[in-house]
């Protein structure tokens, strides 16, 4: 049968994006299919692993839970959009270079928009904070630790205003 | 849809219970014979302006139709095509869904209001304690961004927070059809495991939730599982209110995960009015509660350790409410 396609708008990364998709096109298969943003990962589908998180409306949610066709008329911002305007990793993403916060990399992005998500929302995390906020996305190489210490670093840095 | 049935799973792909999808669903799933799907079978999307148009859509489809809201949950059934709806109803962009007004005796909260605008709320927490204390269990940051606290109750998990809360509470839903509305107790709303009395047609328009008056007043909300985030083996809801001299003037106990709606035990609470809440009250209220429990058993929890936990948890919830009211 062929699907009914719907027309959309979003923003994506600062950039307008117009598409038709049909109604089961979920958000991270039309970020990372069609518009070839591949830095959001797939893991299990279904809303449990965080590989697929996004910031929509500046607040992170699961990609793989909401279709595009809900995205119309929203912002979304993928891990290609935390990197500075001359393409150089941001504060965060150096951090997590540093404290070897990431070995497979699978996980790393949806590590990324949790973790900046929580800098945006409060300059000052204590561990606690971090880790709530890091809950929802499964890393299953550093344990967490290095994560930790690299969301610590990367709030330690930006609030004395050093760039990475 | 069909009613969960409590057997393990057959593979170890989804060993671990899940925030989205309790383990017990998962489980139903895994007992068929096909490998998961993970994209939704094809269906027609309308996106509701508003509630009149909601309703519309829903009685133009009727058991065709579901409503999208967070999405939390739904997505995953229909990735899983655990459901497979011809049309989905998105009200997600009605605004009129989407408040909390605290008044006298209950505080109104639109069925589309995201977990974390409640979690948020100073004044909700205020006066209804034990909504802020579920939500900490629920899911994580993500998920509580987009789910919504009429998509959790309508799903009706019955090892899921919300639901519990507002059987312990008795708190009481709006449901908009093109007929009109009607209110329901939690009581009467959950009817069994993910189902509930909600006719086709209607929407959930908005939960009321009890506040008690009494300045003592204390909850506490518990549970046990596998991770924290996970659906809960056994949860636990109390609140207690005290008077001057420190006697109970009124109790709510409920437990989740032990039975296939969220159960509370109106009578048993009522037995600790007039007591000063000592241990052996509330060892006697757990022990009952956890006698009328009907817990089913999976790979993670026998009946036998969800009935342990459903007393010691119980027992947890009413000592911590019991602290609370006391230093209010």
């Amino acid at each position: 049968m062929s699907e009914a396609l719907y027309t959309i708008e979003v923003e994506v990364n600062g950039r307008r994006r117009s598409a038709q998709v049909p109604a089961r096109l979920s958000l991270v298969d039309w970020l990372r299919e069609e518009l070839r943003l591949t830095g959001t990962h797939v893991g299990c589908e279904h809303g449990v692993c965080g590989a697929c998180s996004i910031l929509l409306d500046e607040e992170p949610v699961r990609a793989c839970l909401m279709y595009t066709v809900q995205a119309n008329g929203h912002r979304v911002t993928t891990v290609e959009g935390l990197t500075r305007p001359d393409g150089s990793f941001s504060v965060l993403q150096d951090s997590f270079c540093e404290t070897h916060g990431l070995q497979c990399g699978y996980c790393t992005s949806g590590m990324l928009i949790a973790a900046q998500a929580l800098l945006d929302a409060n300059p000052n995390p204590s561990e606690a904070q971090i880790r709530e906020a890091i809950g929802g996305n499964l890393c299953r190489c550093t344990g967490y630790q290095q994560i930790v210490e690299a969301v610590q670093l990367a709030a330690r840095r930006t609030r004395e205003g050093k760039p990475g | 849809m069909k009613t969960p049935r409590l057997s393990a799973p057959r593979n170890g792909v989804h060993a671990a219970p899940l925030p989205c999808v309790s383990f017990r669903l998962l489980a139903s799933f895994h007992s068929g014979t096909h490998a998961p799907a993970v994209k939704s079978a094809p269906f027609e999307y309308a996106r509701a302006g508003s509630l009149a148009e909601a309703c519309e859509l829903l009685a133009r489809h009727g058991d065709a139709a579901k409503v999208l809201a967070g999405g939390q949950s739904l997505v995953p059934m229909m990735a899983m095509r655990l459901l497979r709806p011809a049309w989905l109803i998105d009200i997600n962009e009605i605004p009129a869904l989407k408040f909390i007004r605290v008044e006298n005796d209950a505080a109104r909260v639109g069925a589309c209001t995201r977990q974390a605008t409640m979690e948020r709320d100073d004044e909700l927490a205020a006066r209804v304690p034990l909504l802020r204390q579920a939500l900490a269990w629920v899911g994580h940051v993500q998920t509580r961004n987009r789910g919504t606290i009429g998509g959790s109750l309508v799903h009706a998990d019955p090892s899921a927070e919300l639901p519990l809360a507002a059987q312990a509470l008795g708190a009481r839903l709006v449901l908009r059809s093109q007929k009109g509305a009607r209110t329901l107790d939690a009581l009467e709303f959950f009817s069994g495991p993910m189902a509930t009395a909600a006719r086709s047609g209607e929407c959930l328009e908005e939960v009321q939730w009890p506040i008690w008056p009494e300045k003592r007043t204390g909850s506490a909300f518990t549970e046990i599982s596998v991770r924290h985030g996970d659906f809960a083996m056994v949860a636990a809801a109390a609140q207690v209110a005290l008077d001057a001299d420190g006697c109970c003037t009124r109790a709510a106990l409920g437990l989740g995960g032990v039975g296939g709606t969220p159960l509370a035990f109106p009578k048993i609470a009522a037995r600790l009015v007039g007591t000063r809440l000592e241990d052996a009250a509330l060892q006697e209220a757990g022990r009952a509660a956890a006698a009328e429990s009907e817990p089913g058993g999976d790979l993670h929890a026998s009946p036998e350790y969800r009935r342990h936990l459903a007393r010691v948890l119980a027992v947890r919830a009413l000592r911590e409410a019991r602290g609370r009211a006391e230093a209010a």
